[in-house]
């Protein structure tokens, strides 16, 4: 199977264009030069040049042996995004997208940022390449992430706080989308995510399989074998997609995506899109699982990491779901915290509280596996921004 | 039903107002609407309130999170319609995000629309290929799928969105989201004229039309003009009050030429 989704951007039901008529022709724009530069090999080894000299690809991927001997059971390796330049796998993603606002001859920058991770990444790029950058960012994630604004600020960001909904990323997709279509004809929008209209789900998860196509490579030199199971965080689904799209084929690999199971079962205490009574809608530009209520509208999500607290997912998950080939499961806040601080403890690597959640779940995984057994975890960032939240909410009691 | 529309519209100086359906609450917004039907409104376009609206600006946004905190959903949306189409003539159209009529299923939607006296359906962030059920099953029930155009739509699309049309064309006059904006761009008036070789169906022209010279403006080169935001945040304007109705009728006085628009639709039980 290739896994590609239909020229209409769909895989099965799931994907696809949900937009105002205004967003139909810069989609078609895009859909357009994205194919080019996808059979251009100029722009692959710009892109090449870029991961390799600007962000230090390939990222190590290093087995975490003082945690796995602790767990007992499988072999952990973990891949090493947080290694990228700016901390996070979102580099990836901005890197590749960057190149292709400029190709496109576009001058401004707008995206949206959660945890603030693809808002630094966003505005890290602009500013290697001199473009005007705008970022949407809920309050609620603001007064998480303060540190990550001003990381945005000092890059030559303009960072505007999104006070509706729940003031988190959701909220923040919206106002870019209403930025985009109110200045189409200058304006790319960078989204963070494999999210969103067609094309950017795609897209995202192309410039993203770098991670997966890296970490093939590098279990089978070091493992001498392909890897047993991939654990990833998934919010919108890039990291994860990005991990797992290069193994889909390889039948005996299995996969978990992880998500926020926040503080509770409960609509609204988490943002576990796939848990019990899941259902489809279209949120965002796309058809996929969305937390909603009875009458459509979107839910209220928690999560105590802002980058997964989001109420839908990337489509082309939900299809992988639904087919069988991924499984989904998610942890809780409290459970990420522990992992956050156990991989810090036991192996001097400090997680995003995003990535947390896929330590978190490997902790509960590995011991039921045999030594034989190798797991790749995916380390999507650093965890530097999430210190002082941690901080707070251990001196308060964990929730 | 979609003729209904067309012929609402076919002489002209058009005038569509929009407002949230259940904002500030049900029985106000039923009165809303029939004293817009009573001073020369078209067609009415009920908004659907949702929890997303992505493609509006503040005002309505407010709006519609208003409604939904009055527990506003779209089994209200249609009594209210219902209710309005018992007492008037005037065409309705429902004006919504996809996600509210998935969830409520359209079929069921499409069958309790037609019996609610709802003439069409219009789908924000639905368009092409996504909204080709809902367009199957409107009509089926004789309703239309109305169209939407942008300043960005190549020519091909327009040709071929206005072949598939019924009721109206709704071309935006902007590239943006709904509000009120200062000025009239050319792009509507540009707009409008190429949508015109493509089609005889009467053409709306809305996003941004606040004034009374914007309307007669608009009454020069297409045949209606919505306005949205501005009788929105009116309603807004007198939550406070609670005098909405006198509110939204001096609205009216200021929009409306004194020679009004070119139909009224009867209102029976109201002033
Ligand atoms: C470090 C990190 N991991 C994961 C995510 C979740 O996004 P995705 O599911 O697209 O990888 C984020 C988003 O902000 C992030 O910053």
């Amino acid at each position: 199977m290739n896994f590609e989704p239909n020229n209409k951007g769909y895989w099965g039901e799931f994907g696809g264009r949900f937009v105002p008529e205004t967003l139909v022709a810069p989609l078609d724009e895009l859909s357009e030069a994205f194919l080019a530069s996808r059979d251009d090999p100029e722009f692959h080894s710009e892109l090449a040049g870029l991961l390799k000299d600007y962000s230090g690809r390939p990222t190590a991927l290093y087995f975490a042996e003082r945690l796995s001997n602790e767990l007992g059971g499988a072999r952990i390796y973990l891949k090493r995004e947080d290694l990228n330049h700016t901390g996070a796998h979102k580099i990836n993603n901005c890197l590749g997208q960057i190149l292709l606002a400029r190709r496109m001859g576009k001058t401004r920058i707008v995206a949206e940022t959660g945890a603030g991770q693809h808002g630094v990444a966003t505005a890290t790029v602009c500013a290697l390449f001199g473009l005007q950058c705008v970022v949407y960012m809920g309050s609620e994630d603001i007064r998480r992430q303060e540190l990550n604004v001003f990381r945005m600020q000092l890059l030559g960001a303009e960072v505007r706080a999104v006070d509706t909904g729940s003031r988190t990323l959701k909220d923040a997709i919206n106002e870019a989308l209403r930025d985009w279509v109110t200045n189409v004809a200058d304006t790319y929008y960078l989204l963070g995510s494999a999210l969103g209209p067609h094309p950017y789900p795609l897209m995202v998860r192309e410039f993203q399989s770098v991670i997966g196509r890296e970490a093939r490579q590098q279990i089978l030199e070091s493992a001498g074998k392909l890897p047993d199971l991939l654990v990833a965080c998934v919010g919108g689904g890039s990291n994860a997609i990005g991990l797992f799209h290069p193994f889909l084929n390889d039948a005996e690999v299995q996969m978990t995506g992880v998500e926020a199971g926040g503080r509770g079962a409960a609509l609204g205490e988490h943002a576990a899109r796939f848990a019990k009574g899941a259902a489809v809608g279209v949120l965002q530009g796309t058809r996929s699982y969305v937390l909603q209520d009875d009458d459509g509208n979107i839910a209220a999500t928690h999560s105590v990491s802002a980058g997964l607290d989001y109420a839908s997912v990337g489509p082309e998950h939900s299809y992988l779901r639904d087919i069988g080939r991924i499984k989904y499961d998610s942890v809780t806040d409290s459970e990420a915290l522990e992992a956050f601080q156990m991989l810090s403890r036991t192996e001097g690597i400090i997680p995003a509280l995003e990535s947390a959640h896929a330590v978190a779940f490997a902790v509960k995984a590995a011991p039921k596996m045999s030594r034989e057994q190798v797991m790749i975890v995916n380390v999507s960032g650093r965890g530097d921004k999430d210190v002082d939240a941690v901080r707070q909410l251990l001196n308060g009691g964990a929730k | 039903m979609s003729g209904r529309i067309t012929k609402s519209l076919a002489n002209g100086r058009g005038f569509i107002p929009f407002v949230t359906a259940g904002d500030p609450n049900d029985e106000v917004s039923l009165e809303i609407c029939k004293l817009l039907a009573n001073r020369g409104a078209s067609v009415i376009e009920l908004g659907v309130p949702f929890s997303d609206p992505m493609a509006d600006g503040v005002v309505i946004q407010r709006s519609s999170q208003r409604a939904i905190d009055n527990g506003v959903n779209l089994r209200r949306v249609l009594s209210i319609a219902e209710k309005l189409s018992s007492a008037s003539t005037v065409p309705i159209v429902l004006f919504s995000y996809l996600n509210p009529l998935l969830r409520f299923g359209v079929e069921e939607l499409c069958s309790a629309a037609r019996s609610a006296g709802i003439d069409g359906i219009l789908t924000v962030d639905a368009v092409d290929s996504e909204a080709e059920e809902l367009s199957r099953v409107l009509a089926k029930h004789e309703m239309s799928l109305i169209s939407l155009v942008s300043p960005t739509t190549s020519d091909a699309r327009l040709e071929n969105i206005c072949r598939n049309a019924r009721g109206f064309i709704y071309a935006v006059s902007k590239a943006g989201v709904t509000g009120a904006s200062g000025s009239l761009s050319g792009d509507a008036e540009k707009l409008t004229a190429k949508v015109r070789k493509f089609t005889d169906l009467p053409i709306a022209v809305g996003f941004g039309i606040s004034t009374r010279e914007q309307v007669e403006n608009v009454w020069k080169f297409a045949d209606a003009a919505v306005v949205g935001s501005a009788i929105v945040a009116e309603i807004e304007a007198a939550l406070a009050a609670g005098d909405t109705l006198a509110h939204v009728e001096a609205l009216i006085d200021q929009l409306l030429p004194l020679q009004k628009a070119a139909h009224t639709h009867k209102v029976e039980g109201s002033r």
